[in-house]
């Protein structure tokens, strides 16, 4: 991500967008998750262009961010342009370690490397997870498809708790 | 477009991307009805997270629809207010919900089809539909895994999954082959590079990847069907269609323009 900011106003203004948090996730904000793609301030005319990029096509959350981000620029005195960038395509890499730690605290498993792209060979499941709340790497999926369609279902073997995965995209 | 006059190219390029959105928000909408219809909870939330993933594709290709088309219609207003014979999906997507099994069969082909066909359009003319085939491509792989799991649990399982497993797959053989028909706007597609292999050429890995699945499971494919569906990408369509718009559809038309 790049943040280009000549001004006090327009770093704080990026600053607050960075830390808007995701709908579905609160824990993580849209730059720990890789959404937030770029912010460009106009410190002139108090305006700001933000590129964000959606995790799935379908994804409800983007309606949510867009109108967070309008509102925070509004806040600060920013008039702001939201662009929605689908190329290249979002994937779990782009997500920072931070995020990463503050997901597996929240209870949620944070993805592994993604697969490179490819002839599919299918079968993504087998892959270690690690047990969110106990750190157990005996788990199970139960789902490929959990509360959101970024996440599937795990069960931990050893405490027996569920818990959500990030699937690697 | 009228039948035997040659389509110009944006016009050919528009008609095409608009029968791509159709197969992903017919089939988006036919995996809705599974929310607490499915076995399990699980799969309820299985589906309808595959039927999202369907209808954020065909929302971003009926934005570009638009563009193409010069019309400047947006999302809902193909989605919305068109009708029947305007729909260019093919009859698979749009037939009933069956049982599970069918619909893991109807998903293990759709999957496998998109999967090429998404997959040939990365280099896309057309920035969008690349865009769109890029984040796709990755989704699909997805539901491809996920129907594969369904069909080698039914199909190696009890004698009944077995036997409805079975007659699944011969229950969607006949709507398999208007997937891979090189219809005129695939053609004028295909000459303006906006993906790069007719439909005709993604049979053969689309269906190797079916066989693979179906050979794995214990089960067999199916014998070439006595009859076939035609007529989707010309918006000729099957008794269902119908039932399915005015389900998808009456809201937005009893209440145009209203907001929530
Ligand atoms: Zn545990």
């Amino acid at each position: 991500m790049t943040v280009a900011s000549k001004s006090v106003a327009g770093s704080a203004v990026a600053q607050a967008i960075s830390q808007i948090p995701d709908p579905e996730v609160p824990v993580v904000s849209i730059a720990d998750l890789g959404i937030l793609r770029d912010v460009a301030v106009d410190e002139a005319q108090r305006s700001i262009v933000v590129t964000i990029t959606p995790t799935y096509s379908g994804c409800p959350a983007m309606e949510a961010i867009r109108d967070r981000i309008e509102h925070e620029a509004g806040v600060h005195g920013f008039a702001a342009e939201v662009r929605t960038q689908l190329s290249p395509a979002w994937t779990t890499d782009w997500m920072t370690e931070s995020g990463k730690e503050a997901l597996r605290r929240f209870g949620i498993a944070p993805p592994g490397p993604a697969h490179a792209a490819g002839p599919v060979t299918v079968r993504l499941s087998r892959h270690v997870v690690t047990c969110p709340h106990c750190g157990s790497e005996d788990t199970t999926e139960i789902s490929h498809f959990g509360s959101t369609a970024c996440k599937a279902l795990r069960r931990c073997n050893a405490c027996r708790e569920p818990f959500d995965e990030f699937k690697a995209l | 477009m009228t039948a035997g006059s040659a389509p110009s190219p944006e016009a050919g390029s528009a008609a095409y991307v608009l029968a791509v959105a159709d197969d992903a928000m017919v089939y988006a909408q036919r995996l809705g009805e599974w929310l607490t219809n499915a076995p399990q909870i699980e799969e309820d939330m299985a589906l309808a997270n595959v039927s999202l993933d369907l209808l954020g594709q065909a929302r971003a290709l009926y934005a570009r629809v638009g563009e193409l088309d010069g019309s400047g219609r947006g999302e809902d207003d193909y989605a919305m207010f068109r009708d029947e014979r305007q729909w260019r999906n093919v009859h698979l997507v749009e037939q009933e919900r069956g049982d599970f099994a069918r619909e893991m069969a109807r998903m293990l082909w759709f999957a496998s089809y998109q999967h090429e066909l998404y997959a040939a359009q990365l280099a896309s003319s057309d920035p969008v539909v690349a865009g769109v085939a890029g984040k796709a491509a990755k989704e699909v792989r997805y539901h491809l895994d996920h129907a594969r799991h369904w069909v080698l649990r039914l199909g190696d399982g009890t004698d009944e999954s077995h036997r409805r497993m079975q007659a699944a797959l011969e229950w969607a053989a006949p709507y398999v082959d208007e997937l891979f028909d090189d219809h005129a706007a695939a053609v004028t597609a295909v000459e303006a590079g906006l993906v790069a292999r007719l439909p005709s050429e993604l049979r053969e890995a689309a269906q190797g990847r079916v066989e693979a699945v179906v050979s794995e499971a214990t089960l067999t494919m199916p014998d070439p069907p006595t009859w076939r569906s035609r007529g989707g990408r010309d918006g000729i369509h099957s008794r269902p269609m119908g039932y399915l718009l005015a389900e998808l559809q009456h809201i937005s038309r009893s209440h145009p323009g209203a907001t929530w």
